[in-house]
């Protein structure tokens, strides 16, 4: 996974220019050092480990970095649940305006531009859902007898993500997730796409834990989040080998988490997303009330 | 408490073969390899009826039968399926109180329970399922939502028939074709319902049943050309099955145990809320997965809540299943009556008060008073684990917040109660209660348009209304 070719991809500042007859002073560029996201912050992780990803020195997460994000996903999860839909649709909304903003750092990463296009308008769709979602998904019970009796779903808690590489599918396997009030910790594939994302959510009102984000090497974080008692759902949907997923959905039968296979049917994200990808993250509670005088 | 007249119902309603064979493509045939094993009534310990006891080949027979059924089931127009399921539901309400004596003798629960609230269950969710089936495409999975295929069911031993019928109505409506498994104590009203099957015209193979023990079940569950597993039962054996399905590409649905809080706040009407508490962990002798088995009072009102409750399970009448005055009847088997009694042991070393009003126990088959712990801390083993059984864990609080922090305080999410007379309290104590059903003011409830399924380790899925169709829809 880790290449070790030339940062030639990245974004080179122009020549400045000068009057000929002067010496030519060639400004150096500031890289960008690439850490985890976790609890709103941006930590190296823990382990000191690091690996070479484009040229690039990123944070190689640990099973403890792992926990430490589930730590952190839970500790957001009940304000992040608690907050209105109005005020989640408008946060996700403002991912959508800082993605915009960000296009040419997008670019330079090598993200097409239909691509970016489709992300934005991505995160703008899914803001849209969360004051939605409740009335599609829940409603009314017509039993029979006198009762009130209502359906409403609600965020199974914190999901853990294997997320594919690109940053459409990136985005297409987060914004279901949390858009409902569910946190996230998310094993990022493209180290360099998923920590430029990682700096718009910290940008964009998005709470700190909602979505953790570790660069690394999955195979070897996945089976601790997939077996961890704290963690309600498992997206496999980045995971490419049959094996490993299978081997991460029987480590999740030990606390009974909601499974979301790799071949759940997004593979082509481009396509409309449907309902599928929130409702799997969704339990149904069901609140029952006698009628009477 | 003043004495009752015997009045039992009669039992010539129900007419028992000696033996019965497994239900496959129509057809009631022996085990290939001629297992049977013996159903009793656990209320006298007498032989009802030797059942077969299904092998590995007859599985393979089933789940055939099955899939040679299921195109030509999922081709039909949705209004025909309707029909038959409609059929099934009127014949189910015309035999219901044969189908009600069978189910109080095979399971030992109260006449009054099987024919009050069982049956007339089963019927009404045979026939909620019957009109979605021409339906299918507004239930919001979609313009063209498909059937998945041949569906592998386990259900368990409480509810027997009605269990049998949240699982079979969805999947038959939605065009899908069943293997099911009832539990190995309790076989003889899905037989009986492979009889209603035959009445009602439904093309041989849709609905195959094969009795049998654990064994039978896990191989059913692992069959390859089983494509969607469903199954009601403990949260134990749920884990096995979702590490048997891992990887198989099946769909799965659990609805497992729990060990439900029922909350009773120190504004809650005391004689209604009293009511409550004694259905919610007496009901069906506690062999409720959503049972209300930790009892969690404000501190302010303990007093006054539990000598009312004392003083309402002193009137409780444990006996003859057959009685129509019976509220307690049988524990179901040997087995689970060991289980109940090694938990409420514990319970006691633990340090907890136990009480049960005088009762008197019948001298033949399985039988357990009516039993509360006070001075039960969160830590006992049964204030943790699912006894299923008539045992109540009594434990306080001052705040709500309290409240919810020790109702939550549990790896299940399966139902929760509340009682309180204040309205806002209970819209905002139902928010943060992280279960699947939440009773306000009622308990035990069910409805086919209702619902029904766990949050956490109780399970996944919903039974129940336009939900529960997801299960069975591609």
């Amino acid at each position: 996974m880790p290449k070790t070719s030339s940062s030639s991809s990245k974004v080179t500042p122009a020549e400045p220019a000068g009057p000929a007859e002067l010496p030519v002073s060639v400004r150096l560029s500031v890289r960008k050092t690439y850490k985890l996201y976790i609890g709103g912050k941006f930590p190296r992780s823990e382990s000191g480990r690091t690996f070479v990803a484009d040229g690039d020195n990123v944070a190689l997460a640990s099973r403890k970095d792992a926990r430490d994000a589930v730590v952190a996903a839970r500790a957001a999860q009940p304000g992040w649940a608690g907050a209105t839909a109005y005020n989640r649709g408008q946060v996700l909304y403002r991912i959508a305006e800082m993605v915009e903003s960000r296009r040419d750092e997008f670019a330079a990463l090598g993200v097409p531009a239909a691509e970016l296009d489709a992300t934005i308008d991505r995160w703008v769709w899914y803001a849209g859902w969360s004051d939605k979602i409740a009335q599609v998904a829940g409603g009314a019970n017509p039993v029979a007898g006198p009762f009130f009796n209502i359906s409403a779903p609600e965020p199974t808690g914190v999901v853990a993500i294997v997320a594919p590489a690109t940053l459409l599918g990136l985005v297409s396997v987060i914004a279901p997730a949390i858009v409902t009030g569910n946190t996230t910790v998310v094993l990022a594939a493209g180290p360099q796409i998923a920590i430029t994302l990682a700096e718009i959510l910290a940008t964009s009102d998005v709470p700190g834990g909602v979505v953790n984000i570790l660069t690394g090497k999955y195979a070897e974080t996945a089976p601790w989040l997939a077996a961890h008692a704290d963690v309600n759902a498992l997206d496999l949907t980045g995971v490419e080998h049959a094996e490993l997923a299978a081997e991460l959905e029987r480590a999740a039968a030990g606390t009974l988490k909601r499974v979301l296979r790799p071949d759940a049917g997004r593979a082509d994200f481009t396509a409309d997303p449907g309902l599928k990808p929130m409702t799997a993250l969704l339990e149904t509670k069901t609140v029952w009330h006698p009628k009477g005088y | 408490m003043f004495e009752y007249a015997p009045a039992p119902e009669s039992r010539s309603v129900v007419s028992i073969d000696s033996s019965y064979g497994l239900f496959i493509d129509g057809e009631f045939d022996a085990a290939k390899e001629g297992g049977v094993f013996k159903t009793v009534n656990p209320a006298d310990e007498e032989v009802l009826a030797e059942v077969a006891s299904a092998g590995p080949e007859d599985v393979d027979r089933a789940v055939a039968a099955a899939r040679r059924a299921f195109p030509g089931w999922a081709a039909l127009p949705g209004a025909e399926r309707a029909k038959y399921l409609f059929r099934i539901a009127r014949i189910i309400q015309e035999r219901s109180r044969e189908l009600a004596v069978l189910e109080s003798l095979d399971n030992g629960k109260p006449i009054k329970e099987s024919r009050d609230v069982d049956l007339p269950l089963v019927a009404a969710h045979f026939f909620y399922y019957a009109g979605w089936a021409d339906k299918l495409p507004y239930a919001g999975f979609g313009p063209a939502p498909r059937p998945i295929g041949v569906a592998g069911q386990i259900v368990p031993w409480n509810f027997p028939l009605l269990m049998l019928a949240w699982k079979i109505a969805p999947a038959l409506a939605t065009g899908n074709t069943v293997v099911l498994k009832p539990a190995e104590t309790t076989p003889l009203s899905a037989l009986f319902f492979a009889d209603v099957c035959r009445q009602a015209g439904l093309p041989p193979g849709v609905v195959n049943i094969v009795t049998g023990a654990g064994d039978t079940g896990a191989y059913l569950v692992a069959h390859p050309d089983v494509d969607k597993v469903a199954f009601t039962g403990s949260t134990e054996v749920g884990r096995e099955i979702a590490r048997t399905v891992a990887g198989t590409g099946k769909r799965l649905t659990l609805e497992l145990g729990g060990k439900a809080a029922n909350i009773v706040f120190d504004d809650a009407p005391i004689d209604q809320a009293v009511e409550g508490i004694v259905n919610g962990i007496f009901f069906n002798q506690g062999h409720v997965c959503c049972a209300g088995s930790r009892l969690l009072v404000q501190e302010s009102v303990f007093d006054l809540v539990l000598e009312s409750l004392k003083r309402r399970m002193a009137t409780l009448r444990l006996g003859d299943p057959l009685d129509k005055n019976t509220d307690i009847g049988a524990i179901n088997s040997a087995a689970q009556l060991a289980r109940i009694k090694q938990l409420s042991e514990i319970g006691g070393q633990e340090g907890a008060e136990r009480w049960s009003p005088p009762c008197e126990l019948p001298d033949r088959g399985f039988w357990f008073a009516p039993t509360i712990f006070t001075g039960v801390t969160q830590a006992h083993r049964i204030a943790r684990e699912e006894i299923f059984g008539p045992v109540l864990s009594v434990l306080t609080f001052r705040t709500p917040a309290e409240a919810i922090e020790k109702a939550n305080n549990t790896p299940y999410g399966l139902s929760a109660g509340i009682w309180t007379e204040k309205g806002s309290r209970i819209l905002a104590v139902a928010d943060k209660l992280r279960a699947g059903v939440v009773w306000a003011n009622t308990f035990n409830k069910f409805d086919p348009a209702s619902p029904f399924g766990g949050y956490k380790e109780s399970g996944y899925g919903r039974e129940g209304g336009r939900h529960g169709l997801e299960a069975y829809l591609a």
